[in-house]
Protein backbone atom coordinates (compact mmCIF):
# COMPACT_ATOMS: atom_id res chain seq x y z
CA UNK A 1 0.00 0.00 0.00
CA UNK A 2 2.75 2.25 0.40
CA UNK A 3 3.70 2.55 -3.00
CA UNK A 4 0.77 3.42 -4.82
CA UNK A 5 1.00 7.33 -5.00
CA UNK A 6 -2.99 8.48 -4.87
CA UNK A 7 -2.66 6.99 -1.34
CA UNK A 8 0.25 8.58 -0.16
CA UNK A 9 -0.34 11.98 -1.72
CA UNK A 10 -4.02 12.17 -0.62
CA UNK A 11 -2.56 10.73 2.64
CA UNK A 12 -0.77 13.10 2.76
CA UNK A 13 -3.06 16.05 2.95
CA UNK A 14 -5.40 14.61 4.55
CA UNK A 15 -3.57 13.56 8.14
CA UNK A 16 -2.82 17.23 9.22
CA UNK A 17 -6.79 17.49 8.32
CA UNK A 18 -7.55 15.22 10.55
CA UNK A 19 -5.21 15.78 13.14
CA UNK A 20 -6.13 19.43 13.29
CA UNK A 21 -9.86 18.65 13.35
CA UNK A 22 -9.54 16.36 16.15
CA UNK A 23 -7.67 19.35 18.20
CA UNK A 24 -10.50 21.30 17.17
CA UNK A 25 -13.05 19.39 18.40
CA UNK A 26 -11.17 18.54 21.55
CA UNK A 27 -10.97 22.41 22.53
CA UNK A 28 -13.63 23.91 20.54
CA UNK A 29 -16.40 21.06 22.25
CA UNK A 30 -17.94 23.72 24.86
CA UNK A 31 -19.04 25.52 21.64
CA UNK A 32 -19.79 23.25 18.90
CA UNK A 33 -20.88 19.43 18.80
CA UNK A 34 -17.69 17.62 20.16
CA UNK A 35 -15.47 17.21 23.61
CA UNK A 36 -12.90 14.91 24.60
CA UNK A 37 -13.82 11.11 23.35
CA UNK A 38 -14.86 12.13 20.26
CA UNK A 39 -11.77 13.98 19.23
CA UNK A 40 -9.55 11.07 20.60
CA UNK A 41 -11.39 8.49 18.40
CA UNK A 42 -10.57 11.06 15.60
CA UNK A 43 -7.27 11.73 16.36
CA UNK A 44 -6.76 7.90 16.85
CA UNK A 45 -8.13 7.55 13.24
CA UNK A 46 -5.83 10.00 12.08
CA UNK A 47 -2.90 8.30 13.71
CA UNK A 48 -4.23 5.16 12.53
CA UNK A 49 -4.16 6.16 8.39
CA UNK A 50 -0.70 7.27 8.79
CA UNK A 51 -0.07 3.52 9.99
CA UNK A 52 -2.04 2.06 7.16
CA UNK A 53 -0.18 4.02 4.43
CA UNK A 54 3.49 4.00 6.17
CA UNK A 55 3.59 1.55 7.91
CA UNK A 56 3.56 -0.04 11.33
CA UNK A 57 6.93 0.79 12.02
CA UNK A 58 6.86 4.70 11.25
CA UNK A 59 3.64 5.39 13.13
CA UNK A 60 5.51 3.64 16.24
CA UNK A 61 8.41 5.83 15.45
CA UNK A 62 5.96 9.07 15.73
CA UNK A 63 4.09 7.72 18.98
CA UNK A 64 6.52 4.59 20.83
CA UNK A 65 3.77 2.33 22.64
CA UNK A 66 5.24 3.01 26.00
CA UNK A 67 4.45 6.94 25.21
CA UNK A 68 0.92 5.13 24.77
CA UNK A 69 0.73 3.81 27.89
CA UNK A 70 2.00 6.57 29.73
CA UNK A 71 -0.40 8.88 28.52
CA UNK A 72 -3.41 6.42 28.46
CA UNK A 73 -2.91 6.65 32.47
CA UNK A 74 -2.00 10.42 32.22
CA UNK A 75 -5.36 10.90 30.91
CA UNK A 76 -7.19 9.36 33.71
CA UNK A 77 -4.78 10.50 36.44
CA UNK A 78 -6.02 14.47 34.98
CA UNK A 79 -9.25 13.69 35.24
CA UNK A 80 -9.23 12.38 38.82
CA UNK A 81 -6.06 14.66 39.49
CA UNK A 82 -8.83 18.01 38.69
CA UNK A 83 -11.52 16.23 40.63
CA UNK A 84 -9.26 15.82 43.91
CA UNK A 85 -8.06 18.69 43.17
CA UNK A 86 -11.87 20.49 43.81
CA UNK A 87 -11.48 18.86 47.27
CA UNK A 88 -8.42 19.94 48.39
CA UNK A 89 -9.86 23.38 47.51
CA UNK A 90 -13.06 22.72 49.60
CA UNK A 91 -15.56 21.48 47.18
CA UNK A 92 -16.69 17.93 46.41
CA UNK A 93 -14.93 15.18 44.20
CA UNK A 94 -14.78 16.65 40.37
CA UNK A 95 -16.94 19.99 42.19
CA UNK A 96 -15.16 23.09 39.71
CA UNK A 97 -16.18 25.30 41.31
CA UNK A 98 -13.46 26.12 44.45
CA UNK A 99 -10.94 26.47 41.31
CA UNK A 100 -11.85 29.60 40.74
CA UNK A 101 -13.36 31.15 43.66
CA UNK A 102 -14.04 34.80 41.94
CA UNK A 103 -15.57 33.74 38.32
CA UNK A 104 -17.67 30.93 38.57
CA UNK A 105 -18.23 30.66 35.23
CA UNK A 106 -14.40 30.65 34.23
CA UNK A 107 -14.41 27.86 36.76
CA UNK A 108 -16.89 25.53 35.19
CA UNK A 109 -15.03 26.46 31.47
CA UNK A 110 -11.88 25.93 32.98
CA UNK A 111 -12.76 22.24 34.49
CA UNK A 112 -14.08 21.12 31.54
CA UNK A 113 -11.73 21.82 29.27
CA UNK A 114 -9.16 20.15 31.56
CA UNK A 115 -11.34 16.79 31.98
CA UNK A 116 -12.52 16.84 28.90
CA UNK A 117 -8.32 17.05 27.62
CA UNK A 118 -7.65 14.37 30.08
CA UNK A 119 -11.04 12.13 28.19
CA UNK A 120 -9.49 12.75 24.68
CA UNK A 121 -5.98 11.92 26.19
CA UNK A 122 -6.81 8.15 27.12
CA UNK A 123 -9.30 7.44 24.55
CA UNK A 124 -6.74 8.53 21.59
CA UNK A 125 -3.82 6.41 23.14
CA UNK A 126 -6.45 3.43 23.73
CA UNK A 127 -7.70 3.62 20.58
CA UNK A 128 -3.83 3.64 19.08
CA UNK A 129 -3.12 0.90 21.55
CA UNK A 130 -5.58 -1.69 21.05
CA UNK A 131 -4.97 -1.17 17.40
CA UNK A 132 -0.96 -1.44 17.69
CA UNK A 133 -1.50 -4.84 19.55
CA UNK A 134 -3.76 -6.45 17.05
CA UNK A 135 -1.96 -4.95 14.21
CA UNK A 136 1.88 -5.97 16.11
CA UNK A 137 0.31 -9.47 16.48
CA UNK A 138 0.42 -10.57 12.83
CA UNK A 139 4.20 -10.24 12.04
CA UNK A 140 4.84 -12.02 15.90
CA UNK A 141 2.67 -15.14 14.39
CA UNK A 142 4.55 -15.17 11.39
CA UNK A 143 7.72 -15.35 12.78
CA UNK A 144 7.70 -17.23 15.55
CA UNK A 145 5.28 -20.03 12.69
CA UNK A 146 8.53 -20.77 10.86
CA UNK A 147 6.42 -22.09 8.17
CA UNK A 148 5.03 -20.37 5.55
CA UNK A 149 2.14 -20.95 4.56
CA UNK A 150 1.60 -21.98 0.82
CA UNK A 151 -1.60 -20.18 0.39
CA UNK A 152 -1.75 -16.44 -0.62
CA UNK A 153 -3.95 -14.42 1.80
CA UNK A 154 -6.83 -13.70 0.73
CA UNK A 155 -7.69 -10.07 1.54
CA UNK A 156 -3.83 -8.09 0.86
CA UNK A 157 -5.49 -4.59 0.07
CA UNK A 158 -5.32 -3.37 3.42
CA UNK A 159 -2.93 -5.60 5.49
CA UNK A 160 -0.17 -3.68 7.53
CA UNK A 161 2.66 -3.51 6.88
CA UNK A 162 5.10 -3.36 9.64
CA UNK A 163 8.91 -2.65 8.32
CA UNK A 164 9.91 -6.38 8.89
CA UNK A 165 7.91 -8.46 6.12
CA UNK A 166 10.14 -9.04 4.05
CA UNK A 167 9.22 -12.25 3.62
CA UNK A 168 5.83 -11.24 3.07
CA UNK A 169 6.21 -9.26 0.40
CA UNK A 170 8.93 -12.21 -1.67
CA UNK A 171 5.98 -14.70 -0.78
CA UNK A 172 3.27 -12.44 -1.90
CA UNK A 173 4.40 -10.11 -4.84
CA UNK A 174 0.58 -8.91 -5.58
CA UNK A 175 0.67 -6.93 -2.43
CA UNK A 176 1.78 -3.57 -4.24
CA UNK A 177 -1.00 -2.52 -6.38
CA UNK B 1 -31.69 -4.27 5.33
CA UNK B 2 -28.04 -3.35 5.72
CA UNK B 3 -28.49 -5.61 9.27
CA UNK B 4 -29.90 -8.44 7.29
CA UNK B 5 -27.01 -8.54 4.85
CA UNK B 6 -24.57 -8.41 7.30
CA UNK B 7 -26.07 -11.27 8.97
CA UNK B 8 -26.51 -13.42 6.17
CA UNK B 9 -22.70 -12.36 4.30
CA UNK B 10 -20.45 -15.08 4.54
CA UNK B 11 -17.52 -13.00 3.62
CA UNK B 12 -16.76 -11.16 6.75
CA UNK B 13 -14.88 -8.60 4.68
CA UNK B 14 -18.03 -7.49 2.77
CA UNK B 15 -19.58 -7.91 6.49
CA UNK B 16 -17.39 -5.02 8.02
CA UNK B 17 -17.65 -2.77 5.11
CA UNK B 18 -21.73 -3.36 5.10
CA UNK B 19 -21.37 -2.94 8.90
CA UNK B 20 -19.26 0.14 8.63
CA UNK B 21 -22.55 1.88 5.83
CA UNK B 22 -24.84 0.97 8.54
CA UNK B 23 -22.79 2.91 11.34
CA UNK B 24 -22.59 6.02 8.78
CA UNK B 25 -26.54 5.47 7.83
CA UNK B 26 -27.52 5.85 11.76
CA UNK B 27 -24.74 8.53 11.95
CA UNK B 28 -26.87 10.49 9.63
CA UNK B 29 -30.23 9.39 11.16
CA UNK B 30 -28.63 11.08 14.49
CA UNK B 31 -27.56 13.96 12.14
CA UNK B 32 -31.42 14.37 10.91
CA UNK B 33 -32.52 13.78 14.68
CA UNK B 34 -29.98 17.40 15.54
CA UNK B 35 -27.83 15.25 17.53
CA UNK B 36 -24.67 16.50 16.32
CA UNK B 37 -22.75 14.89 19.78
CA UNK B 38 -23.76 11.69 18.83
CA UNK B 39 -23.56 11.41 15.22
CA UNK B 40 -19.83 12.59 15.43
CA UNK B 41 -19.23 10.06 18.03
CA UNK B 42 -20.83 7.33 15.50
CA UNK B 43 -19.37 8.32 12.43
CA UNK B 44 -15.90 7.80 14.43
CA UNK B 45 -16.16 5.35 16.39
CA UNK B 46 -18.42 3.33 14.38
CA UNK B 47 -17.83 3.80 11.18
CA UNK B 48 -14.13 4.36 11.38
CA UNK B 49 -12.38 2.76 14.54
CA UNK B 50 -14.28 -0.33 15.02
CA UNK B 51 -14.54 -1.15 11.30
CA UNK B 52 -10.66 -0.50 11.24
CA UNK B 53 -10.65 -2.74 14.23
CA UNK B 54 -12.43 -5.42 12.68
CA UNK B 55 -10.31 -5.62 9.90
CA UNK B 56 -7.28 -5.86 12.17
CA UNK B 57 -8.69 -8.73 13.87
CA UNK B 58 -9.65 -10.13 10.22
CA UNK B 59 -5.93 -10.38 9.25
CA UNK B 60 -5.47 -12.85 11.69
CA UNK B 61 -8.52 -14.72 10.33
CA UNK B 62 -9.52 -16.48 7.29
CA UNK B 63 -11.94 -14.43 4.75
CA UNK B 64 -14.64 -16.33 4.40
CA UNK B 65 -17.53 -17.75 7.61
CA UNK B 66 -17.68 -21.22 8.05
CA UNK B 67 -21.21 -21.99 6.66
CA UNK B 68 -23.10 -23.99 9.71
CA UNK B 69 -26.25 -25.79 8.67
CA UNK B 70 -27.97 -26.89 11.56
CA UNK B 71 -30.36 -24.59 13.08
CA UNK B 72 -29.63 -23.98 17.00
CA UNK B 73 -32.88 -23.87 18.49
CA UNK B 74 -32.17 -22.96 21.77
CA UNK B 75 -30.53 -20.01 20.49
CA UNK B 76 -33.35 -19.03 18.14
CA UNK B 77 -35.92 -19.42 21.01
CA UNK B 78 -34.08 -16.94 23.05
CA UNK B 79 -33.92 -14.67 20.28
CA UNK B 80 -37.32 -14.73 19.36
CA UNK B 81 -38.95 -14.43 22.99
CA UNK B 82 -36.34 -11.72 23.90
CA UNK B 83 -37.35 -10.40 20.51
CA UNK B 84 -40.96 -10.34 20.89
CA UNK B 85 -40.90 -8.98 24.53
CA UNK B 86 -38.91 -5.75 23.56
CA UNK B 87 -41.58 -5.03 20.72
CA UNK B 88 -44.27 -5.95 23.17
CA UNK B 89 -42.03 -3.06 25.43
CA UNK B 90 -42.39 -0.34 22.68
CA UNK B 91 -46.23 -0.12 23.25
CA UNK B 92 -45.38 1.07 26.63
CA UNK B 93 -43.05 4.00 25.10
CA UNK B 94 -44.75 7.34 25.26
CA UNK B 95 -45.06 8.90 21.75
CA UNK B 96 -42.66 9.77 19.83
CA UNK B 97 -41.85 13.90 20.28
CA UNK B 98 -44.44 14.16 22.76
CA UNK B 99 -43.74 17.18 25.10
CA UNK B 100 -45.07 15.53 28.04
CA UNK B 101 -42.33 12.92 27.74
CA UNK B 102 -41.00 11.94 31.63
CA UNK B 103 -37.51 12.68 29.78
CA UNK B 104 -38.68 16.21 28.95
CA UNK B 105 -40.00 16.77 32.69
CA UNK B 106 -37.71 15.31 34.57
CA UNK B 107 -34.03 17.10 34.32
CA UNK B 108 -33.63 18.77 31.07
CA UNK B 109 -35.63 21.96 31.51
CA UNK B 110 -33.14 22.31 34.46
CA UNK B 111 -30.15 22.16 32.11
CA UNK B 112 -31.63 24.37 29.61
CA UNK B 113 -32.43 27.15 32.02
CA UNK B 114 -29.28 26.98 34.01
CA UNK B 115 -26.22 25.71 31.91
CA UNK B 116 -25.55 29.03 30.30
CA UNK B 117 -26.46 31.11 33.26
CA UNK B 118 -23.89 28.26 35.27
CA UNK B 119 -21.41 27.72 32.84
CA UNK B 120 -21.57 30.41 30.14
CA UNK B 121 -20.95 27.69 27.70
CA UNK B 122 -23.66 26.90 24.77
CA UNK B 123 -22.87 23.47 24.24
CA UNK B 124 -25.75 21.39 26.26
CA UNK B 125 -24.00 18.03 25.97
CA UNK B 126 -20.31 19.20 27.16
CA UNK B 127 -21.64 21.02 29.89
CA UNK B 128 -24.01 17.98 31.30
CA UNK B 129 -21.12 15.44 30.19
CA UNK B 130 -18.10 17.40 31.67
CA UNK B 131 -19.77 19.09 34.69
CA UNK B 132 -23.12 17.84 36.15
CA UNK B 133 -22.26 14.45 35.29
CA UNK B 134 -18.68 14.32 35.37
CA UNK B 135 -18.56 11.72 38.04
CA UNK B 136 -20.27 9.44 34.91
CA UNK B 137 -17.82 10.77 32.43
CA UNK B 138 -15.12 9.50 35.10
CA UNK B 139 -16.29 6.04 35.30
CA UNK B 140 -16.61 5.59 31.47
CA UNK B 141 -12.82 7.11 31.39
CA UNK B 142 -11.65 4.00 33.73
CA UNK B 143 -13.91 1.60 31.87
CA UNK B 144 -11.60 2.95 28.77
CA UNK B 145 -8.15 2.82 30.38
CA UNK B 146 -8.92 -0.07 31.75
CA UNK B 147 -10.23 -1.83 28.39
CA UNK B 148 -7.01 -0.99 26.66
CA UNK B 149 -4.85 -2.27 29.91
CA UNK B 150 -6.90 -5.27 29.41
CA UNK B 151 -6.06 -5.75 25.96
CA UNK B 152 -1.83 -4.74 26.45
CA UNK B 153 -1.81 -7.14 28.66
CA UNK B 154 -3.84 -10.16 26.63
CA UNK B 155 -1.85 -9.49 23.73
CA UNK B 156 1.65 -9.02 25.24
CA UNK B 157 1.92 -12.42 25.35
CA UNK B 158 3.65 -14.01 22.64
CA UNK B 159 1.89 -16.28 20.57
CA UNK B 160 2.92 -19.86 21.51
CA UNK B 161 4.59 -21.71 19.33
CA UNK B 162 2.27 -23.80 17.05
CA UNK B 163 3.05 -26.60 14.36
CA UNK B 164 0.55 -24.80 11.50
CA UNK B 165 -1.59 -22.07 11.68
CA UNK B 166 -4.25 -23.19 12.77
CA UNK B 167 -7.85 -21.88 11.25
CA UNK B 168 -9.20 -19.73 13.75
CA UNK B 169 -12.90 -19.41 14.06
CA UNK B 170 -14.05 -16.49 12.24
CA UNK B 171 -16.05 -14.96 15.49
CA UNK B 172 -12.84 -15.55 17.66
CA UNK B 173 -11.23 -11.94 18.68
CA UNK B 174 -7.50 -13.14 19.44
CA UNK B 175 -5.87 -16.07 18.29
CA UNK B 176 -5.48 -18.69 21.20
CA UNK B 177 -2.87 -17.56 23.52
Amino acid sequence: MRNNGILRIVARFLIPLILLFALYIQFHGEYSPGGGFQAGVVFAAGWILFVLIYGLEAGLKVIPQRAMVVVMACGALLYAFIGILGVMLGGHFLDFAPLLPNAPKGAQQAGIILVEFGVGMTVATVVMLIFTMFAGRKSQIHLIDGIPDSEPMPYPDYRQHDGNNDRDTHRQPEVHD
Amino acid sequence: MIAVAVTRMRDLFAAAMLFAIYSLLSAALFVLLDAGDVALTEAAVGAGISTILVLAVLTLTRRYEHSVHRVNWPALAVVSVTGLCLLWAVSDLPDFGDPNNPVHTHLAPYFINNVYSDMGIPNMVAAVLASYRSVDTFGEVIVIFVAGLAVYTLLSVPPPRRPRRKENDAKREEPPA
